[in-house]
């Protein structure tokens, strides 16, 4: 089985450093968007098995990132984990809603987002 | 001449039109669609002022004393003009009280005195009856003139049996019975009357209009034509001048103006219609200036009309005072004649019915109403219902006064010339003024004293002017004219106390109006008002100041609602005094009628009802009559109105209290709506914080987590983690700094403490501050100075601390986005108002999308990726602080190059509370 791709799309550069490294370290292959149209075309160009994707991006969020990804049948197979430091429950349902498959809340535990990854690939057919 | 059919005819289809308009009116009203309730019939039944003697009289006046017929409509206009207050109050106090009539008025006033009512009546009876004797007989003459052949001497008068004036009287009676005494209750308005009042004053208006206008331009080419010949005639040239050939008589014209401003508030017909049919206070604004334009467009071609009557009958002996009538007919125009004489029928029936109306209600409320109530039969008549006996005894009486006044006319019909009784009656009514007014304005005023003053002011009216008229008629020896009573010149009737200069009737109305006056007001002030008069005078004086449920009543004593009730049933009729009582009692919150107490307030209601019918003086007899009463005292009086002023002034607590508790709870919302707006305020604010807070607590975690997990990790990758996890912290730490900072500012808890700063200096410390931070980055920092000059800058009144914090922050920013090897000038001026400081960069400027969002809180300029590690917070503290120092803070867009950030300040911060800005980041334009 080849190694799966996973995209983190953050803003925050300090955040794009640790999630890279934690990424990496479980032996992913990484790639990095910095704003919301960054992550989206890199989606759209490298389908990768997984997104890491932050709520409060400039030019697209991650809400407006995620619709787009749904509501494209070839990117059904890309998982969603949407990060954010907006705890809100109505920010999580919103998430969930338009169709992100996990959310986590910053700051989050390391293990547990390399847990959720590791169930989300798993689940992938 | 007219055929007598035809004339006839005329006249009674007219009466018949007058008929069919006040059914109509009755008929709207009962519909409750009322013809009267409209300011401009209200102000033309008040030209029922305007009687035949105006139609007739005045081209006779004029004929005689040119401008002479003036003061009598001059005098009205004045009163509408100065006295609409006093009608207005009068109009009040009438409602309030259901007054009926004059009489009612006055006798009221002075605690419902049954004998002062009558007096005034008795005054009213012989100072009217003659007026109306001069309608009919004003109707008489003009029909004997359209009836006999020119040049023909009028006919002897006719038996009484034979004369058309007769069946006119007759027709008038029961026109008036008919609908002036339709209801019991006389402060009902009579609106189909006042119809055809308003509608008699068209036509009487229109007529003489008519036949000004066929004699100015229809005998004459032109009133410049009329006035031209006249003037070319010395007898006729002097009518115009006020002087009449000798000095101008100003006392004559005074008293002619007095007595008629007089007579337009006391006449009882003027009373009737000004007051009592009165349906809206706010009509009378309107009849203030239309009753006096009505009186000077009928009389605009008086004098026309003379003149051009006395040229045209040059030499021949024609009466003036039917020139209106005689002119036309001389003329051959039939049509116009039998018009104008419609005309003068229409001003004699309005006066006639009108004045029939108010002195009747007088006659039988305050004449025959008390004799009957002696009458132990009357009065105590157990089960009798006396309602209906009511209505017949009004129509009696108004049979009896057109009788009287017929009669008078068929007496002394030829004895004076019609403009010499109508002013004998305006002087008679002019009696009626100290009283009335006095009452009106001064709670001092008692019935002794009007009483006093009204037979003073009668008798001497009577000796000084009636009597003369009636020897003069040939009735009397006139001995007693020439030589005085008894033979003492001094007690001459026309030259009393030797008094001379005057004539007749200025000098009757001088000495009664004097006599009247001092009679009033000498025996009020020399006995005190009793508890009755007391409380009158305040209900009557202050009767703007009382109204509603608060308007004390005088009366103590014990009743019971059964004697109450049967008094009411019997005077008002059982249905409608059932009818009235239980919606009285509804309003008190009792069931019925039954239920209800019998305290002074339901005595002083049905005394009011009773008093609609029968007036105040007798309902005060009549409710006497049934209850047993204490006599109240001056003290009783000042302790209800004691009491009464305190319900007052506890329901105006009352409404005070509602009033601002109304607006405590506007307040309290509007405070909600704020602290709502606040609170998501609030909530987005705390939402932001938390969001930054979290931000490099992410990082942090993540990192730290990250090491721990691998003890393995190269040493210069820990490095880097670590330099990452001090630099985070460090961005915590200050954004924790920040956001106190600015929460300490906006609520305005922060301390601030103003020196007097020098401004130079502190900008020369930013700049060194902040002079490693752009060494680092590359880029030069110049501060501009402003030319020092002879004299030295002004030292600024501010807080050096919290300024130096802003320098800091716009340097820092500045340094954050300069590019590599760019330049941040900081300038420095100054003004009469205060500094100005800028720092401008070279680098990419704001974009215009972010203009709008810099001064928001965690709004960060720049991209993501180079963004420097601000707070979000640095500038829109920094507004804030500028702003609490009375100056402004903004980005100046039209800067070409760069970011310009530049704020004023003022010499001397404000005082008192800081101005907070909006969060908005609106630059100045």
């Amino acid at each position: 089985m080849s190694v799966a791709k996973i995209l983190v799309a953050d803003d925050e550069p300090n955040i794009v450093i640790s999630l890279e490294y934690l990424m990496k370290r479980e032996g992913y292959e990484v790639l990095v968007a910095r704003d919301g149209q960054e992550a989206l075309d890199t989606i759209l160009r490298e389908r990768p098995a997984l997104v890491l994707l932050d709520v409060m991006m400039p030019k697209k969020t991650g809400f407006e990132v995620c619709q787009a990804v749904r509501s494209d049948e070839a990117l059904s197979l890309v998982r969603i984990v949407m990060l954010t430091a907006k705890g809100r429950d109505t920010d999580i349902a919103k998430g969930l809603a338009l169709g992100a498959n996990a959310y986590m809340t910053k700051p989050f535990s390391t293990r547990e987002l390399v847990t959720k990854v590791a169930e989300l690939l798993a689940a992938a057919p | 001449m007219i055929s007598p059919a035809l004339v006839i005819g005329s006249s009674f289809a007219y009466l018949l039109l007058l008929f069919a308009i006040a059914t109509y009116g009755d008929r709207r009203a009962s519909q409750g669609r009322s013809l009267i309730a409209n300011s401009w019939t209200y102000a033309l039944s008040l030209c029922v002022y305007c009687t035949a003697w105006t139609y007739f009289g005045s081209v006779g006046r004029a004929a005689s004393g040119g401008v002479w017929f003036l003061p009598i409509y001059l005098g009205p206009t004045l009163a509408m003009v100065l006295g609409w207050l006093v009608i207005r109050k009068m109009i009040r106090i009438a409602r309030t009280y259901r007054i009926t009539s004059i009489a009612d008025f006055i006798g009221s006033r002075y605690g419902k005195s049954p004998l002062l009512a009558g007096l005034v009546t008795l005054i009213a009876v012989v100072g009217i009856v003659p007026y109306i004797a001069l309608q009919l007989k004003a109707i008489s003459a003009g029909y004997a003139l359209l009836t006999s052949p020119a040049g023909q001497a009028l006919n002897e008068p006719l038996s009484w049996h034979q004369d058309s004036t007769f069946y006119v009287a007759l027709a008038l009676a029961g026109f008036t019975m008919m609908f002036g005494a339709r209801h019991l209750d006389s402060t009902k308005r009579h609106e189909g009357m006042v119809a055809a009042i308003a509608f008699e004053s068209v036509v009487k208006l229109v007529a003489f209009l008519a036949v000004g206008v066929f004699v100015v331009y229809g005998l004459f080419n032109g009133l410049g034509d009329i006035f031209a010949r006249a003037a070319a005639k010395p007898e006729l040239q002097k009518l115009v001048r006020l002087e009449q050939g000798s000095r101008f008589a100003w006392t004559q014209w005074f008293a002619l103006t007095l007595l008629s401003m007089l007579s337009v508030l006391f006449l009882p017909r003027q009373f009737q219609v000004m007051v009592v049919e009165n349906v809206q206070e706010s009509h009378l604004r309107r009849a203030v200036w239309v009753f006096p334009l009505y009186l000077l467009a009928i009389n605009l071609l008086v004098l026309p009309i003379a003149l051009g009557g006395l040229l045209f009958f040059e030499g021949s002996a024609m009466n003036p005072e039917t020139f209106v009538l005689s002119l036309p007919l001389a003329a051959g125009q039939h049509a116009l004649a039998l018009f104008v004489f419609i005309g003068g029928l229409s001003a004699a029936t309005g006066m006639v019915i009108v004045e029939t109306i108010a002195v009747s209600t007088m006659v039988s409320n305050e004449l025959v109403m008390p004799a009957l109530l002696r009458t132990r039969r009357f009065r105590a008549g157990g089960g009798l219902d006396i309602s209906r006996r009511l209505l017949i005894i009004r129509r009696a009486a108004i049979l009896l006064v057109l009788v009287l006044g017929y009669a008078y006319f068929h007496i002394a019909g030829e004895a004076y010339a019609l403009v010499s009784i109508g002013l004998i009656s305006f002087a008679a009514v002019a009696q009626f003024a100290p009283a009335v007014l006095g009452g009106l304005y001064w709670k001092g005023g008692t019935r002794a004293g009007a009483l006093a003053g009204l037979l003073a002011g009668f008798a001497m009216w009577a000796y000084t002017l009636m009597l003369p008229s009636i020897a003069k008629s040939g009735w009397m020896d006139t001995d007693f004219l020439a030589q005085g009573l008894f033979g003492l010149a001094l007690l001459k009737p026309e030259q009393l106390l030797g008094l001379q200069g005057l004539d007749s009737l200025t000098h009757a109305l001088f000495w009664s109006l004097l006599v009247n006056v001092g009679a009033y007001v000498g025996v009020a002030l020399w006995r005190a008002p009793s508890g009755q008069e007391a409380s009158q005078a305040l209900l009557f004086v202050d009767v703007f100041r009382r109204t509603g449920t608060s308007s004390p009543v005088f009366w103590r004593g014990r009743a019971t609602v059964p004697d109450l009730l049967a008094l009411c049933e019997r005077f008002l009729g059982a249905q409608r005094a059932r009818l009235i009582l239980e919606t009285y009692a509804r309003e008190r919150g009792a069931r019925q009628i039954e239920d209800l107490r019998p305290d002074a307030q339901l005595v002083s209601f049905v005394e009011h009802q009773l008093g609609g019918a029968v007036g105040s003086a007798s309902a005060r007899v009549l409710v006497a009559s049934v209850a047993e009463e204490e006599t109240l005292t001056p003290a009783d009086v000042l302790r209800i109105l004691d009491e009464a002023s305190q319900v007052r002034a506890h329901s105006r607590e009352l409404e005070d209290k509602s009033r601002s508790l109304e607006r405590a709870t506007q307040e309290l919302r509007q405070a909600n709506e704020q602290l709502k707006s606040l609170d998501r305020l609030k909530d987005d604010f705390v939402s932001s914080v938390t969001h930054e807070l979290r931000t490099p607590l992410t990082s942090i975690r993540a990192l730290a987590e990250l090491m721990r997990d691998d003890a393995d990790m190269p040493v210069a990758q820990r490095q880097q983690f670590m330099g990452i996890i001090a630099g985070e912290t460090e961005r915590l730490s200050r954004l924790v700094n920040q956001v106190l900072d600015m929460a300490k500012i906006e609520s305005g808890h922060a301390e601030w403490h103003n020196t007097d700063v020098d401004m130079p200096a502190l900008l020369k410390q930013a700049v060194a501050t902040t002079a490693e931070l752009f060494k680092e980055r590359g880029a030069q920092l110049h501060l501009h100075l402003p030319a020092s000059g002879p004299q030295v800058m002004p030292r600024l009144r501010t807080d050096p601390d919290r300024l130096m914090q802003v320098m800091l922050n716009l340097l820092s920013n500045a340094a954050k986005f300069v590019p590599r090897g760019g330049a941040v000038q900081v300038r420095l001026r100054h003004d009469a108002q205060g500094v100005s400081v800028q720092v401008q960069d070279n680098g990419p400027g704001v974009p215009e999308a972010q203009q709008a969002l810099i001064f928001e809180k965690f709004r960060q300029g720049g991209d993501a990726l180079n963004r420097p590690q601000g707070t979000g917070l640095g500038l829109p503290i920094s507004r804030h602080i500028i702003a609490h120092l009375g100056g402004r803070l903004w980005l100046d867009a039209s800067s070409a190059a760069g970011a310009c950030f530049q704020f004023d300040l003022p010499w001397k911060p404000p005082q008192g509370l800081p101005f907070l800005p909006a969060t908005s980041s609106e630059a100045p334009a």
